[in-house]
């Protein structure tokens, strides 16, 4: 295509015709590859950009929908609010709280239990499969069955497991609700670093880890240089994507404590359907969709600059 | 220094039965809740609830009988709609998208497909409020084809990615002779995509229905009665304390059933679709 175009056209007409013929066509071949994407790529851009800027628009507006009247005009006013209001406050410390801890603890545990796996032992198949069962259950279904047959201060197994302790009558939902929301996500999110971390475990090259081993270096020492930084990108990969993840967690907050008690487990998400869809504030929701989103980028763009480093994305044709 | 390797050998065995028990003692802790949720759906209610928990009981499928009889098999249904329709969409979309950013790709695939990964994590709260009322306006409230449309968007960026990294990976030398023969876009992706691409399909589709299956806050905010899906079933229990475990643990079981065996079926494919193909 590039073949050097100048030279052609000052010597002979018909070449450049042909050139220009040539280019027209790439040009044709350039555009027709964008027909097979349309399709998507308008749907996606129809459901999540145009919504995202009437969001932007209805935050503007001082209404509720259960209120009579017009949506009025309000400015900044809702902003206003959202920025001053305590119970927003809290919930995004809520949220930092549950992802840092969440994610943090199944990382560290994933990573354990990978390292843990890759050894030489017995029944590996089953315990993966054993293991990848909590992050398969249904969220809800965990939920229920952790608050009423688990943590159930009277009929729950734990209780009873503890009584010897005297510890029998905690009441974990209610005394502990962030821990207990925190443990769920943990317990579901923890196969997840691990299925990744192992994924990387098996694709490490053993002879590295074997030279290293007869030039003297011990387990931990082999962990510590070699193995570990080898899965760093996969754990890396793991904590971005379970982090975009559970800083959307709805599903156990809405099941076990429906955000409390008081504000106790309310995050962003909870407090976004409490404010939409119990209170039914059109204006307000949509403002704290646009802060919401903000603090997103901000963290998105941070996960998708490493995710494109692993992914090397380059066009390959 | 050069410490005999062969000193460690006679510890092997002992040191892989330890490590062995170990192991399994923390994935039967993280499988028990899992395994506790199937005991309590087989025992009757009054064993069900009680204290001390009845370890040895004859099982029943009495309370998966009473849930599969009564209110249950339409929330069912609804998520299998929901899910299998979305999945579908995701596909239809996602494939030629995925030609388009491979096999020949547009001048700026690059930020394209930055764009329609940008959009999954785009938290719900971004669009939700003008996506009800829409849906108000157009009477797709309590409409399973609302449900259709949104684990559509939810999927779609993650369908495209992945079935992208499936369709890197066919050989370039096919698509070449193709084009000698004068092949264009459709005789492409019948001829060669199609038929090679079934492995990314099922890891597409698993990851959709994961996603999909056990979507919990559209389903909840945008049904109430006639579109509601199985976790909207659940919600029924939320507070039943020490009644109906039984009844619970059975709906919970039947309701997680779907994306437990197609994630343990297809283990391979579960890991390649959460990282969106990163890793194999």
């Amino acid at each position: 295509m590039s073949d050097t175009p100048t030279a052609l056209r000052g010597q002979d007409t018909t070449g450049g015709g042909r050139q220009s013929a040539a280019a027209s066509a790439a040009r044709r071949d350039a555009r027709l590859r964008w027909l097979p994407l349309l399709p998507a790529l308008v749907y996606v851009a129809l459901v999540t950009q145009v919504p995202f800027l009437l969001t932007i628009y209805y935050s503007l507006f001082n209404w509720n929908l259960l209120r009579p009247g017009k949506p009025q005009f309000a400015g900044v006013e809702n902003y206003a609010t959202v920025v001053t209001d305590p119970s927003i406050r809290t919930a995004l410390l809520n949220t930092v709280v549950l992802t840092v801890l969440a994610v943090g603890i199944s990382v560290f545990l994933g990573v354990a239990i990978a390292l843990l796996l890759n050894k030489e032992i017995f029944g590996k198949g089953i315990l993966r499969t054993l293991m990848i069962g909590p992050f398969l259950v249904m969220p809800v279904a965990a939920a229920l069955i952790w608050k009423d047959t688990l943590l159930n201060p009277i009929f729950g197994l734990v209780g009873y497991l503890l009584s010897p302790f005297g510890l029998g009558r905690v009441d974990w939902v209610s005394q502990y609700p962030m821990a207990t929301i925190i443990t769920i996500e943990v317990w579901r999110w923890t196969p997840f670093m691990m299925l990744i971390a192992l994924a990387g475990l098996q694709s490490q090259n053993l002879e590295v880890l074997e030279a290293a081993g007869v030039d003297g270096a011990n387990a931990l020492q082999r962990l510590r240089y070699i193995t570990l930084p080898f899965i760093r990108p996969f754990v890396e990969l793991g904590a971005l994507l379970g982090s975009l993840f559970v800083v959307q967690t709805f599903d156990s907050i809405f099941m076990t404590t429906q955000g409390g008690p008081g504000e106790a487990t309310t995050n962003l998400p909870f407090l976004l359907y409490l404010v939409a869809f119990q209170g039914f504030d059109i204006g307000k929701a949509s403002a704290i969709g646009v802060v919401a989103v903000l603090i997103t980028m901000i963290v998105a763009t941070l996960a998708l600059r490493t995710l494109f480093t692993i992914f090397q994305v380059e066009a390959r044709r | 220094m050069s410490r005999p390797v062969a000193l460690t050998r006679p510890r092997l065995n002992g040191a892989k039965v330890a490590w062995s028990v170990v192991a399994w003692i923390i994935a039967l802790v993280f499988f028990f809740p899992v395994l506790w949720m199937i005991v309590e759906a087989l025992k009757t209610e009054p064993q069900a609830a009680s204290i001390p928990p009845t370890i040895l009981f004859v099982p029943t499928l009495a309370e998966f009988q009473e849930v599969l009889s009564r209110d249950f098999p339409p929330f069912f249904i609804n998520s299998a709609i929901a899910t299998i329709g979305s999945t579908l969409l995701v596909v239809l979309l996602g494939l030629p998208a995925a030609y388009a950013l491979a096999i020949r790709p547009v001048a700026k695939a690059r930020d394209v497909l930055f764009f329609f990964i940008s959009t999954r994590f785009l938290p719900f709260a971004a669009s939700l409020v003008p996506l009800y009322l829409l849906a108000r306006d157009f009477q797709l409230l309590d409409n399973v084809f609302a449900l259709i449309l949104i684990y559509t968007t939810i999927n779609l960026p993650l369908g495209v990615w992945l079935l992208r990294s499936f369709l890197l990976e066919l050989p370039n030398e096919l698509f070449e002779a193709a084009r000698v023969d004068g092949a264009g876009f459709w005789t492409e992706l019948t001829s060669i995509v199609l038929p090679l691409i079934t492995p990314g399909l099922a890891a597409t589709s698993l990851i959709c229905l994961i996603f999909s299956w056990n979507e919990f806050f559209y389903a909840v905010n945008f049904t109430s009665s006639v579109a509601a899906t199985s976790p909207i079933f659940l919600v029924g229990f939320i507070s039943g304390r020490g009644l109906f475990y039984a009844k619970l643990a059975a709906a919970a079981t039947l309701a997680s059933l779907p994306v437990l065996a197609a994630g343990w079926i297809a283990q391979k494919q579960l890991i390649r679709g959460l990282t969106m193909g990163a890793v194999k």
